[in-house]
């Protein structure tokens, strides 16, 4: 295809990805350097009968003059970076030189917000992923020795846990599990402790997000896994039977390193989408107890008071982390595209 | 098909049903569960005493006579006026699978068939963005939106899922178009076709089913946002989801948590709807990506 060609096919979507993508994250990372001015402030002496009082007032008119001058705010560098909202340098410098034990340090990392949604995100991302591939795989395995008819149910149900809106989901999962619901019930006679409530155990609500993670995106595993073990070669699983290997012994030396690459694949996908999580937290409203660096975010842009810089300043820390785990993806790629060419 | 060798003991097809059957009950028994309570009183659904009474419902039949109750959905979609976030979510998702679509199959078709250096280029910045948080691109849209006065609207909301929506949709589409094999269109070209004719006349009539694939992906996007549709529109230009979030907030305290039981139920219908029509699509999309890689 010819240059030109190309180029007036790609324009229209190209245009909608710079000035709706593109732009939008220029225009976060400035915001992230600027913050908003302060009121100037004025003293006004006022005299009445019973003597004279000093008042502070803001200066309405040099305030808006500052604003027109300056509309991004002040510029701040990466103060707000720093600050006790984000990497809080110096709260963590103060926390190491004052904490006796490595212990005391961590409890209070947990203290800023930042290192609290980082703790929550990580520790989702890495139980969430590997489980969900476990299980994805274990019902790929038991959906494929079932009869065809069987096999259509399966699938229509096994889906929709991952279709399904990601708030609904939760919400969902929430009801059920909240201390009036069916499953709080079977936990709290279970436990035989009646005033057992996720909503007043930190250890319990990020068990019960993890499960909603895994329950969440295991279908997405299985689907991949399933369309994977129809392209087994049969010829190796028969000589791999010939020669006396147990069903185990053919699950682990001849699925497993067939689907090896899309195992990886799975992993690289899903490590990306989990740490992202977000609508979970809204939907169990784990707040107290579990944040993640979008539920920051969305945070400081919702209610009255909108935080644009400190919500700018958490995207792009956003925005590194997720490249640090696109780094893995982009080099596979490039790998590809060099094999091909 | 299964041969004597592949038989299994009996201890391992037990235990393999029940697997299969304790799966089956977590991914459907929740749906199930809460479209039955959906139609109880909030005493029953949730209920302190005991949780039979989510089944049999006492209260709801001593407060309505009958064992079923249409009142959360009556409170759902007439009082709090949860039909206008339908219409108006149909109205986001229409919009947003025509127009990525149409964008998506253009792009990805000339992303297919130039096999210069800058697609190469071109689908590792998709990736890219693809990967990013639409939630991180939110701070960047308040400003400019509020400057120009087009926060709150539909139109906003749907050209924004559009964008967000274009890297996923021409990775796909880019895959679909590979497998259409290139003499379709070469040919037509050395029969005095233009790049575009050809598009038109050979490409379009068979590209049918990859973009079908496609279009349900980008519904699930539009239908399934929550970040983004929250952000970005005003109370009256809710759609569904942000809607169900904004009954926690303000109906929870007033009891009527069922209200948004009922627009979770409401929510959930059409894309069981769509999963039974589209399985078959939805699979073959899911693994299209995967299996090829």
């Amino acid at each position: 295809m010819k240059h030109k060609t190309f180029f007036w096919f790609f324009l229209p979507t190209a245009m909608a990805m710079l000035i709706f993508i593109a732009a939008p994250i220029v225009s976060v990372v400035m915001q992230s350097l600027f913050l908003p001015h302060e009121a100037v402030l004025i003293q006004v002496e006022n005299c009445g009968p019973f003597g004279c009082t000093q008042q502070t007032s803001i200066d309405q008119e040099a305030t808006q003059a500052l604003r027109d001058a300056a509309p991004m705010g002040r510029f701040a560098g990466l103060e707000v970076y720093f600050d006790r909202g984000h990497l809080a340098t110096a709260e963590v410098a103060a926390a190491w030189r004052n904490s006796e034990s490595l212990g005391a340090f961590f409890g209070e990392l947990n203290n800023l917000p930042f290192y609290r949604a980082m703790a929550f995100t990580l520790t989702y991302t890495f139980t969430v992923t590997p489980l969900l591939i476990a299980l994805g795989f274990f019902i790929a395995v038991g959906v494929n020795s079932v009869t065809r008819q069987l096999r259509g149910l399966l699938i229509f149900f096994s889906l929709l846990p991952m279709i399904v809106t990601p708030l609904v989901g939760s919400l969902i999962l929430f009801w059920m599990i909240d201390a009036r619901g069916v499953l709080g019930n079977l936990i709290q006679y279970l436990a035989a402790d009646p005033d057992l409530s996720l909503k007043a155990s930190t250890p319990l609500m990020w068990i019960s997000l993890i499960i909603y993670g895994i329950w969440s995106s295991a279908p997405f595993a299985f689907v991949v896994f399933y369309a994977g073990l129809q392209t087994v070669p049969q010829d190796t699983l028969e000589s791999a039977q010939i020669d006396g290997a147990t069903r185990w012994q053919q699950i682990r030396y001849v699925l497993i390193p067939h689907l090896m690459p899309l195992i990886t694949f799975v992993a690289l996908i899903q490590l990306m989408d989990n740490f992202r999580v977000f609508e979970p937290i809204i939907g169990f409203s784990a707040q107290a107890h579990a944040t993640s660096l979008s539920w920051i975010i969305f945070n400081d842009l919702g209610g009255e008071t909108r935080q644009l810089s400190a919500a700018a300043t958490t995207s792009v820390l956003t925005v590194l982390c997720v490249a640090i785990l696109l780094t893995p993806v982009l080099v596979r790629t490039w790998r590809d595209f060099k094999g091909k060419a | 098909m299964a041969s004597k060798a592949q038989e299994k003991p009996l201890g391992l097809r037990i235990l393999l049903t029940v697997f299969l059957v304790v799966w089956l009950i977590a991914a459907a028994f929740p749906f199930m569960w809460t479209l039955w309570g959906s139609f109880k009183v909030e005493l029953d659904f949730f209920s302190i005493s005991n949780w039979r009474d989510a089944l049999t419902g006492p209260r709801t039949e001593f407060t309505y006579g009958h064992p079923f109750t249409g009142a959360g959905y009556a409170g759902a979609w007439i009082q709090e006026e949860f039909w206008r976030s339908v219409i108006n979510t149909f109205i986001v998702c229409f919009f947003v699978v025509c127009i990525s679509l149409t964008l998506g199959t253009l792009g990805g078709y000339a992303l297919s068939r130039s096999g210069h250096n800058y697609v190469f280029w071109l689908l590792i910045t998709a990736l890219i963005f693809r990967a990013l948080p639409p939630i991180t691109l939110v701070s960047g849209y308040l400003p400019p939106f509020f400057e120009w006065n087009i926060w709150g609207y539909l139109p906003t909301a749907i050209i924004v899922l559009v964008a967000i929506n274009q890297p996923f949709t021409l990775w796909m589409l880019h895959s679909f178009f590979q497998k259409i094999p290139k003499e379709l269109d070469e040919s037509a070209k050395v029969d005095g076709c233009t790049q575009f004719q050809a598009f038109r006349h050979v490409i379009i009539p068979v590209m049918w089913p990859g973009v079908i694939t496609t279009g349900l992906f980008s519904f699930l996007l539009a239908y399934n946002d929550f970040a983004v549709t929250a952000m970005l529109l005003s109370e009256s230009n809710r759609t569904m989801i942000p809607a169900v979030a904004a009954f926690l907030g303000t109906t929870q305290t007033e009891g009527n948590v069922m209200f948004a039981v009922a627009a979770v139920v409401s929510a959930t219908v059409p894309l069981f709807i769509m999963v039974m029509f589209f399985q078959r699509q939805i699979v073959s999309g899911l693994t299209a990506g995967a299996v090829k890689g």
